[in-house]
């Protein structure tokens, strides 16, 4: 019944040399994926869904978004930047779309795509998907990988129910690649980077859920970029640069990484919820079947959806103001007849029969053993010990609460003694030496933290 | 393994607690999900007729190996007629309860369809107990 445990391409990284062993990831990981082993944060790669929590959390930025090194874009003759449009909408209204491209030139793209043209193939699919599917109402939008992947860990019952198309970062890819490949470059010569805000999405790049590979060579952190692009235009003593044309994109699709973007696109009843504790909160409900009927749930880990991203530099509430007069004005455009479609739909018919990604396989976290009457068993044992635990969820043991340590010990990932009351209770009824509790402690926290000689003088 | 769960009259925004609970005990055995979502169904339909109907309540889930059993006992104005009561649309709701969308009389025929066994014992002016069995192998 269940997948055997994969490996899970992560691009959260904890680096163990700036780590300096705090609690705040722990605390914050919405599927309880961290624990403190020798003074420093660990990652259990089958639990992590990438929403980046702990990424915001780190005090001291011990966690990295790994990405490609921007260099590897010179390996490719046709050098393709996927920019989402939040990317645009986190720049003060004092620089303009064209300075931002003419920069991403300069920094040596050979061509921009904004991600959200291929919103456009997406939006004609999603309605009839969601009459197709009668079934498994309300479908949930594939759009955020990290709820992708929050349904796989934490509620494998609705995996079911997850759109199976392309998200319009894919479609995008698919059309740059066949609309180069079709002029006569080779396949090895395209080189397709997306520009991330978030963890997730390269993730998803990485490890693709219900797809082979993925059409995207590289990815780029967004801060970055917005770095590079940034500095450039402040430093520029250029008296012309290159202006590429920017192409015309409709409100609809402009706000389509927003909150609300897909939703409003969905016939029938639908709803957004974005912030990955309120999705959590919204779906356990979804399971009582204690929601009035949907048609269409768009979710998103981020708090203000792609404009909230861990990897964007400006303020999300900005972004989402400088994207909405952005939409507007291409309403305006439209009265005025400025608007013309996007060569993407010219391959509509090709990009439609290729949207479809295979179902969703779930791989729950939650479940104690795949056997039942061993799962029933370590039950009794959580239960037992959580009996003995002091519900301060401290997390002196290294465990986010004191449930976490209670499975982590019915599962043999760690022992009870951890607990720091359960060492004193033990000590006083002198079963433990303050020696023991010391080498535990030592063991979760490292030395250092347990190397204060200048104590000796309070 | 057995649980307990105290439910209070009236309070609405604690109602599926004992379900949420429920639920996640439930996926931690790794029982098959759609039986683990008739289970869930069952039982928040009858917590949330405690909440909404009775004084107070206790929930006591047994879980053994072969079966969910859920026995729901509360101190509440019971129920007149069981046998009318799970018919399909049969409802107590006012018009005007049932035009804000409650009350449809679908309460106790989708706890019926959801679960293996239903038992219902009502004296009313006392109470009512409502017993859930759901086999699992």
């Amino acid at each position: 019944m269940s997948e055997p445990l994969q490996e899970f391409h992560h691009a959260l990284k904890i680096r163990e040399d700036v780590c300096i062993g705090c609690t705040h990831c722990m605390k914050v990981c919405p599927t309880e994926a961290i624990r403190i082993r020798k003074g420093k944060a660990v990652l259990y790669a089958n639990r992590c869904i990438d929403c980046g929590e702990c990424f915001r959390a780190c005090p001291v930025l011990a966690i990295i978004i790994e990405q490609d090194d921007f260099d590897k874009i010179f390996d490719y003759s046709v050098r393709i930047a996927l920019v989402p449009s939040v990317f645009i909408g986190q720049f003060p209204k004092t620089i303009t779309t064209e300075q931002i491209y003419s920069e991403l030139l300069g920094l040596g793209f050979t061509h921009i795509y904004e991600v959200e043209h291929a919103a456009e193939i997406l939006a004609a699919r999603i309605n009839s998907y969601i009459d197709e599917n009668e079934d498994n109402k309300p479908v949930i939008s594939s759009f955020c990988p990290a709820i992708v992947r929050l349904i796989q860990v934490k509620f494998p019952a609705l995996v079911e129910n997850i759109m199976h198309l392309k998200a319009p970062l894919d479609i995008a890819a698919l059309y740059n690649r066949k609309k180069f490949l079709e002029e006569g470059f080779k396949d090895e010569e395209i080189g397709i980077f997306y520009i991330t805000p978030c963890a997730a999405k390269i993730a998803a790049v990485k490890s693709p859920v219900g797809t082979e590979k993925s059409d995207v060579t590289g990815v780029i952190n967004m801060n970055t970029l917005y770095n590079k692009v940034y500095s450039a235009i402040k430093q520029s003593t250029k008296d012309t640069c290159p202006v590429p044309t920017r192409r015309f994109l409709s409100p609809q699709n402009i706000m389509w990484t927003l909150t609300r973007g897909e939703s409003d696109t969905a016939k029938g009843r639908s709803i957004a919820v974005d912030g990955v504790h309120n999705v959590i909160e919204f779906l356990e409900k979804l399971e009582n079947e204690d929601l009035p009927h949907f048609d269409f749930l768009e979710m998103r880990a981020c708090d203000e959806s792609c404009a909230g991203g861990a990897l964007i530099s400006g303020n999300r509430f900005l972004t989402v103001r400088r994207l909405h007069l952005r939409a507007e004005a291409a309403a305006r455009k439209i009265v005025r007849g400025e608007d013309y479609e996007d060569e993407i739909l010219l391959e509509k018919e090709y990009l439609l029969q290729n949207i479809g990604v295979e179902k969703v396989k779930p791989r729950s976290i939650v479940k104690l053993d795949d056997d039942m009457s061993k799962a029933m068993a370590k039950m009794k044992k959580v239960h037992e010990l959580m009996r003995h635990l002091p519900q301060t969820d401290c997390g002196i043991c290294g465990s986010p609460r004191c449930s976490t340590l209670a499975e982590d010990v019915a599962q043999g990932r760690a022992t009870i003694t951890q607990c720091t009351f359960v060492q004193k209770i033990l000590e006083k009824r002198n079963i433990f030496s303050k020696e023991e509790s010391h080498q535990i402690i030592e063991s979760i926290w490292g030395t250092d933290k347990l190397d204060k000689k200048w104590l000796v003088d309070l | 393994m057995d649980f307990k769960y105290t439910i209070e009259g009236g309070d609405f925004s604690r109602a599926g607690h004992a379900s949420s609970d429920v639920k996640k005990l439930l996926k931690q055995l790794n029982i098959d999900n759609q039986l683990i979502k008739r289970i869930v169904v069952a039982l928040y339909e009858a917590e949330v007729n405690i909440v909404a109907h009775a004084k107070n309540g206790v929930i006591d889930v047994s879980i053994l190996p072969d079966q969910v059993f859920i026995k729901l006992t509360d101190q509440g104005p019971g129920i007149k007629d069981i046998n009318l009561a799970m018919q399909e649309g049969y409802s107590t709701a006012s018009q005007k309860v049932r035009e804000m969308g409650f009350g449809a009389g679908m309460g106790l025929p989708n706890m019926k369809k959801n679960a293996d066994k239903l038992n219902i014992e009502s004296t009313p002016g006392v109470g009512t107990t409502v017993e859930l069995t759901t086999f699992i192998q």
